[in-house]
Parts: structure tokens; C-alpha cells; sequence
């Protein structure tokens, strides 16, 4: 009969409206600011630098190579090279951006950069809500905003973060492996020249 | 002398009064009308306000989300922050537009709709002008409100506000006839054009039930039919064509800004209400309780719950039908409506012709039922061979 189906329809609104305010199912509007969707492992949203340690001059990972400057296909990294070195994750000296600065204004959260990045010094971040009243200076982060130590890398990205310290501990075991044969070969060497000159005597 | 009961009741009346009664004689029939008319002002442009947030909640719980919930606890002030915001808004008028008529057609559109509750009761002895043609009065003042709408479309110069304004004229003229015609059952049955005698005669009792007009076949019919018509003269949803949200933007009133736009919506609220009030004193019993038990609760205040509950009835269907087609529109109006309220006219003459009891209802319910059901199958798609249509992309 005509109109049963307006009824129908009637019926389904007034089970939505009282439905409502019973179950909070029915709600799946999140109050954004307030509530945040959780996120998952691999969020990536813009680039950081990793630092080692407590010190974020003297633990950044970054040995200013340049890989990721070029890389970068809107072009939104800048660094500048230092004149004087430092030991880096590992205990080589290398030199250390002296300047670092990545404009996310630009950046399209490509991961490019951590790609190809054989230091593992820059990673992506998960904060997404970077909103700024300043449109050109707000968005520049510059090397003090971008460091962010590796507890933090290991708590945003723990799989990822955990792969990284092993390769980079075997590393260091390698560099320590290698440091001390060459100390014991420059040791032995230094003792065999100690006794070839005392025999000489 | 006056029980406390009839006191609470006529405390405004009492009020008006008194005060009066500080003012020389020559100058009482004037602050007589300042008097009942400012609080009319006053209290619908309020309950304007309220029913934009009950509306936007209502709307938004019927689709299960919040609804507007940040200005004030549970979103309530939100009224206030829209006028603060429609007010500070820049009022834009398009060079090629012809300046007066689109100054005019706001305001037009307003008073018309400020008009009609001149006649409407709101409450025992609290009625502007008790005219003995109120119910012509109001049909004539509120067909105002197409010449605003048309003047707002015409003076934009905007071809969607003239497909909104054109659109407008269509509709609101097909339903002016069947809304009236709606009408008329109760003016057969009451003898009279006057609202607040049309209110009288409903509220009296049989036991605990009033005489309301909705308790009798006709009655209930005449509602029905009357609240479908105005569902459509006050250009809402389902019938809200003229204003289209999703096909002309905002119909008429898309090249208005600022305050005249809030004008817009004030007006158009106000006549829903306006043609609510008159539904409910043509066919609700105006200001009478429903229940005899019931009267000493305060006139007015049964006058604004059942306005409220017949604005809350209109955000349902708001919420619950699609729009119509122009050429749906136009079917339903001439070939449904309007014969519907041609043979209620006869059901009510029947009902007025018979002796009282149950043949009567059964009598002048089979004058409707029948023929809604035939017209109900006459109208529709079932059974002629139209399938539902599918769509190729949606499933």
C-alpha cells in the first residue's frame, strides 16, 4: 500500500537516532583532536635524523654524504658539510652536517632518503599533525628540530629499530674487531722492531 | 475570582494588564499591540534558534554521527556562534543584480512570515487579533512568501537562483491548492474562519478525551494532508526542489550573503512553524490539553510542546526521505493530494449529515480509505510492468 515504505524508512531513522545515544558502535566518528586512530608500525610521515646516546650533536648518525640531498625528488633537504670530524655511530671519524634542514612543506614522505641512506642516520617520523601560523619558517625544520634519539626510533618503529642496532652493533664489533688486530699487529710489529733493533745492538 | 491554576495560565494576559493600565487612554490601543506583538518577536525568532541545533542534531543522530558538539556543553550554544558568524560576514550583492528588489526580498519574505502569527492562538485569551477571518488571513499572507522567493530569484540574476525561484513558484502554487483545500473540512466543521473560536470548539471534553478534529476520520485525513502541503510550501525536504542543496546549490537565495541569508533561513523557519501553529490549531486542538486531567498545565505551554513535537516530526522526515523528481513532485500533488482533499471535503459533509456512532466512522472511513488506496495503486510503479531499476556501477 502507498506510503508503507516511508514507514519503513521511518522506522530505520528512529532506530539510528535512539541507537545512537545506546550504543557507541553505531558512532564512527572519531573526535579528532581528542581521540587519534591508533597507528600502525609502519606509519611513516616525515624524515627525521637518528642520534646515538644522549648528545644530539655528538650521536648523530648523519655523516653528511650528501646520498640523501640528491636522492630526494622534490628536493627538500639541504645540508651543508662540516670542515672537521668526528666519530660516528660506528667509531670511524667522518665528517658531520653542519647544517641539515628539511623543508616538509616540500617533502612528500616518499622514504626515499632512508632508502638510500647506508648509515640508517635518517628515518621516518610518525607525527602527522605539524600544522604551523607560519607558512614558509614553521615548516623548515632545521638539524636540532629533525634529531630525535634512537630510544625514540625504537619505540615508534620497534621491529625496524631492533634490525638497525643489530647490523649496527655487528658493525661496531667488526670496527672494534679490526681496531684491536691492528693495535696487536702494530703491538707485534712494534715488539718485533723493538727486537730487531735490540739484536741489532 | 481566579484559581492559582487559571492564574499560572493567564499570567502574560494578567501581565499585559497591568501594565497597561500605567498608560493614558489614548495611548493603550498602541501599547496594547507593542505588547502582544514584541514577545511574538521575540520568542519564535528563539525558537528559530533552538530548532537549527535540534535540527542539526537530530539530523546528524538519524545518520549516527555527533552532530555539532563543540560550542558549549553538548554543542548547544551553536545558534549563537552561526548569528555571530552570519552577522560578521561580508554582504555580497552581484554588480548585475537589481539592488532593490534583492534588498527587499529577504525582508518581504520575513514579514510575510511574521504575519501569520497575527492570527494564531498561542495560549488562552493570547492571540494578536482575534480576526473572524484569521484562517483566510493566514492563507493569504503566507502565499506572500512566493512573491518573495521569486523576487530573490529573479533580482540575482543568477541562473540557478532562477531555476530555484521557478522551481519554487511550480511547487508552492500546486500546494497552496491542495493546503488550503485541507483546510477547508475543519472551517465546514466549525462554522467559522476565526482561529481562536476554532481552538474553542476543540477544547472541550468527552470523559478525558478532547474533541480535537484529528479524532475523527476526516480529521485525521485533513492532517495528514495538510502537513504534506506544508512540508512542500515550506520547501523542505522531501519536497525541497527550489533549494536543492545537491543540484542548485541553494536555489533563490545562492547569491545572498551574510545577514540577508540568515533573513532567508529565519523566514523559512518561521513560515514551517507558522504553518505548523496553524495545523495544530486547525486540527491539534491549538492550546487545549489532550487530556482533560491535564489542563492545569498552562495553555501556552501545550501550544509550544505540540509545535516542538510537530518541528521534531518534520527533522525526522528530513532525515528519512530522499528528494523528490519535478515531474514526482508535480504527480503527487495534482493526481494524489488533491483528490485526496476533494473527496475528505465529501467525507466531512457525510460526517456532518449523519447521525453520530459507529456507522458514521465506518461510513466516512471507507470514503477515504477506498479511493487512498486506489489512487495509492493508480499512482504507483508496482504492477505496471516497470521494473526497479538496477544500477550497473552501484552494486
Amino acid at each position: 500500500m502507498l506510503g508503507e515504505g516511508i514507514l519503513k524508512g521511518l522506522a530505520v531513522t528512529a532506530k539510528n537516532f535512539f541507537g545512537s545515544y545506546v550504543s557507541k558502535q553505531r558512532l564512527t566518528t572519531l573526535q579528532y583532536p581528542e581521540e587519534r586512530l591508533p597507528q600502525i608500525e609502519a606509519t611513516r610521515d616525515f624524515p627525521f635524523l637518528v642520534y646515538d646516546g644522549t648528545d644530539a650533536e655528538q650521536g648523530l648518525r648523519c655523516v653528511s654524504c650528501h646520498i640523501c640531498e640528491k636522492e630526494c625528488p622534490p628536493k627538500c633537504i639541504l645540508i651543508e658539510k662540516s670542515t672537521d670530524k668526528k666519530p660516528d655511530a660506528v667509531g670511524k671519524m667522518q665528517f658531520y652536517p653542519a647544517r641539515f634542514d628539511i623543508d616538509i612543506s616540500v617533502c612528500m614522505s616518499c622514504q626515499i632518503c632512508v632508502e638510500v641512506c647506508p648509515f640508517d642516520a635518517i628515518k621516518m617520523d610518525v607525527v602527522y599533525d605539524l600544522s604551523s601560523h607560519d607558512r614558509f619558517g614553521g615548516l623548515m625544520l632545521d638539524k636540532q628540530k629533525l634529531s630525535k634519539s634512537n630510544e625514540y626510533y625504537r619505540q615508534i618503529h620497534p621491529t625496524e629499530a631492533a634490525a638497525v642496532d643489530a647490523a649496527l652493533a655487528e658493525e661496531r664489533a667488526k670496527v672494534a674487531a679490526k681496531a684491536k688486530a691492528a693495535a696487536e699487529a702494530a703491538a707485534a710489529r712494534a715488539a718485533a722492531a723493538a727486537q730487531a733493533s735490540g739484536g741489532g745492538a | 475570582m481566579m484559581t492559582r491554576v487559571q492564574m499560572v495560565d493567564q499570567i502574560f494576559v494578567i501581565a499585559k494588564h497591568s501594565l497597561l493600565a500605567h498608560v493614558p487612554a489614548m495611548w493603550q490601543p498602541l501599547c496594547s499591540a507593542v505588547l502582544s506583538v514584541v514577545p511574538v518577536m521575540i520568542v519564535f525568532p528563539l525558537l528559530f534558534a533552538i530548532t537549527t541545533i535540534l535540527e542539526r542534531k537530530g539530523l546528524a543522530r538519524q545518520q549516527n554521527r555527533f552532530g555539532p558538539n563543540r560550542v558549549g556543553p553538548c554543542g548547544i550554544l551553536q545558534p549563537i556562534a552561526d548569528g555571530v558568524k552570519s552577522l560578521t560576514k561580508e554582504d555580497i550583492v552581484p554588480r548585475s543584480a537589481d539592488q532593490m528588489v534583492h534588498l527587499l526580498a529577504p525582508l518581504l519574505l520575513v514579514t510575510a512570515a511574521f504575519l501569520g502569527y497575527a492570527v494564531l492562538p498561542i495560549g488562552r485569551n493570547m492571540v494578536i487579533t482575534d480576526m473572524n477571518g484569521g484562517v483566510l488571513f493566514f492563507f493569504a499572507i503566507s502565499s506572500l512568501v512566493e512573491l518573495a522567493v521569486f523576487m530573490a530569484g529573479w533580482s540575482s540574476r543568477s541562473k540557478y537562483s532562477l531555476f530555484g525561484a521557478m522551481r519554487a513558484i511550480a511547487q508552492m502554487i500546486s500546494y497552496e491548492v491542495p493546503l488550503v483545500l485541507a483546510a477547508i473540512v475543519v472551517i465546514m466543521a466549525a462554522g467559522t474562519l476565526s482561529t481562536v473560536s476554532i481552538v474553542n470548539l476543540q477544547a472541550s471534553y468527552t470523559g478525558i478525551f478532547p474533541h480535537w478534529f484529528v479524532f475523527t476520520p476526516w480529521g485525521f485525513t485533513g492532517f495528514a494532508l495538510f502537513m504534506i502541503a506544508a512540508t512542500a510550501e515550506s520547501n523542505r525536504s522531501p519536497f525541497d526542489l527550489p533549494e536543492g542543496e545537491s543540484e542548485i546549490i541553494a536555489g533563490y537565495y545562492i547569491e545572498y550573503s551574510g545577514f540577508k541569508f540568515a533573513l532567508f533561513f529565519l523566514g523559512e523557519y518561521l513560515g514551517m512553524m507558522a504553518t505548523s501553529a496553524m495545523a495544530i490549531t486547525l486540527f491539534l486542538g491549538g492550546w487545549s490539553a489532550p487530556f482533560s486531567f491535564l489542563t492545569w498545565i498552562p495553555s501556552y505551554v501545550w501550544f509550544f510542546a505540540k509545535l516542538v513535537a510537530l518541528i521534531c516530526g518534520f527533522i525526522w522526515i528530513r532525515g528519512t526521505l530522499p528528494r523528490l523528481r519535478m515531474d514526482q513532485l508535480m504527480n503527487f500533488s495534482w493526481k494524489f493530494i488533491l483528490p485526496m482533499t476533494l473527496l475528505n471535503i465529501i467525507a466531512a459533509g457525510v460526517w456532518r449529515f449523519m447521525p453520530g456512532g459507529p456507522l458514521r466512522w465506518l461510513v466516512c472511513s471507507a470514503l477515504i480509505a477506498g479511493p487512498f488506496i486506489v489512487l495509492g495503486r493508480a499512482t504507483s510503479w508496482q504492477g505496471k510492468g516497470v521494473a526497479v531499476r538496477k544500477y550497473r556501477y552501484a552494486e
